[in-house]
């Protein structure tokens, strides 16, 4: 589906949609369609809605833009400890108060309505959904908090937009197309009417939300017609992907010893499903399930970018070590779970008794 | 107390050698742990929790004292 809308946008959305010509307005009208998708998708208006190179440009810039916008009403970020590093990196440029999770990776609420009420606070910033561990954060009640306290409140969706939906309440969210199955190269950020947004870069004289330089329209026409596409069959893939998660769940933790299955079991993202194993190099256990077939992500350090292990984890107090991050998608069948459950414990067992264990 | 030294290993070795130290131990017994991998402050005491052992304290940085309960 996102490949035939993005064939189809290049033929009219090469052009640029600001020019009067009948090729830019052409591209005006497909920029003004997938705007306006993209607007009854999240159920917002038209003009709240701007597109961005990526969702962590986005999830950036809705942070230091709401920043910048409540300057005068204090300097300093509220956040989860499970925020995406996107929102950590941006958060890492001023003040910051973190929030701590419980160890199903549960935002503390009595703690985040102490750090929202605090005085000096101008945003807080609270991911849907942790991306790691799939644990569904209590938006409406955080947002409820934010709004007796006067602040406004950033809700970084890249997980949930496509699968579920957001709790309002919120002032300003973003998502990433390539996470619910559109091309990659498309960020959205919506900031409601009234939320003061000034933007961390140098700016036109149109002065609304928007990233510097023109959008790719071809690729935002892909991404609205993908996420419409997604939207109609997510009720169903939900319980579909959600019914192989609590079996990989339930699976994983009996037949594979000293292993942690972590996040919420209930409160969770259909498709997303997070177990540690004990005495297991996270490193070896992904490139044997590589070779067996199987393409998974891992939050332990020896296999990310940085030697630390995830702050997920870290903030959960799980163990962080042989950890493995199933994630479905529409592509995934029960053929392909079963047999993802029939080889890993074996796998694990060889990793261990290489170890001396 | 047992002292064991993992500093310059990575996760998951230290928590393998305080695993297969500790048996060796008796029961209410202190192993150390010297490790500083950065994970081991947060995996040392999840073993501790999977394991039903006692997490003792970090009396200082890149240390961790375990109590063997069973």
């Amino acid at each position: 589906m996102a490949r035939e809308a993005l064939l189809a946008a290049l033929t009219d959305g090469w052009a640029d949609p600001a020019r009067l010509y009948a090729a830019g307005r052409r591209a005006q009208q497909l920029s003004d369609a997938a705007r306006a998708a993209f607007a009854e998708a999240l159920g917002v208006r038209v003009d709240e809605v701007s597109f961005w190179p990526s969702g962590t440009a986005a999830a950036q810039a809705a942070v230091l833009g709401a920043l910048a916008g409540r300057a005068r009403q204090g300097d300093t970020l509220v956040h989860s400890a499970i925020e995406h590093s996107a929102v950590l990196h941006a958060a890492a440029r001023g003040k910051a108060v973190e929030v701590g999770v419980d160890r199903l990776g549960r935002l503390d609420l009595d703690a985040w309505d102490a750090a929202v009420s605090a005085p000096g606070v101008a945003v807080a910033s609270l991911i849907s959904a942790s991306h790691e561990v799939g644990t569904v954060q209590p938006v409406a009640a955080a947002a409820a908090y934010c709004d007796e306290a006067g602040v406004p409140l950033f809700v970084d969706a890249a997980q949930s937009v496509g699968r579920v939906d957001v709790p309002p309440g919120w002032s300003l969210l973003s998502a990433s197309a390539h996470k619910w199955g559109g091309p990659p190269g498309v960020g959205v950020l919506v900031v409601r009417k009234g939320v003061r947004w000034i933007s961390p870069y140098p700016q036109d004289d149109l002065y609304r939300p928007g990233t510097p330089g023109s959008a790719d329209l071809p690729a935002v026409v892909a991404a609205a017609a993908s996420l419409r596409a997604v939207r109609q069959e997510a009720a169903t893939e939900a319980v579909r992907l959600s019914a192989l998660v609590e079996r990989i769940r339930a699976r994983v933790a009996a037949t594979v010893p000293d292993v942690e299955v972590v996040g919420d079991p209930e409160q969770r993202l259909p498709h997303l499903v997070t177990f540690s194993c004990l005495y297991v190099d996270g490193e070896a256990l992904l490139h044997a399930l590589d070779r067996a077939g199987f393409a998974v992500s891992s939050g332990s350090s020896c296999t990310a970018s940085t030697l630390r292990p995830s702050h997920v984890l870290e903030a959960m107090g799980v163990l962080s070590h042989g950890n493995v991050r199933v994630s479905l998608h529409s592509g995934t069948t029960e053929a392909d779970v079963e047999r993802f459950l029939a080889v890993l414990p074996g796998l694990v067992g060889d990793i261990r008794r290489e170890a001396g264990m | 107390m047992i002292e064991l030294d993992c500093r310059g290993q990575k996760c998951p070795l230290p928590v393998i050698k305080l695993a297969q130290t500790i048996t060796k131990s008796e029961v209410g017994d202190v192993v150390r742990v010297l490790a500083d991998d950065p994970a081991a402050a947060n995996d040392i005491p999840a073993w501790c929790r999977m394991k039903h052992q006692e997490f003792v304290g970090s009396p200082e940085p890149h240390t961790f004292d375990v109590r063997r309960l069973s």
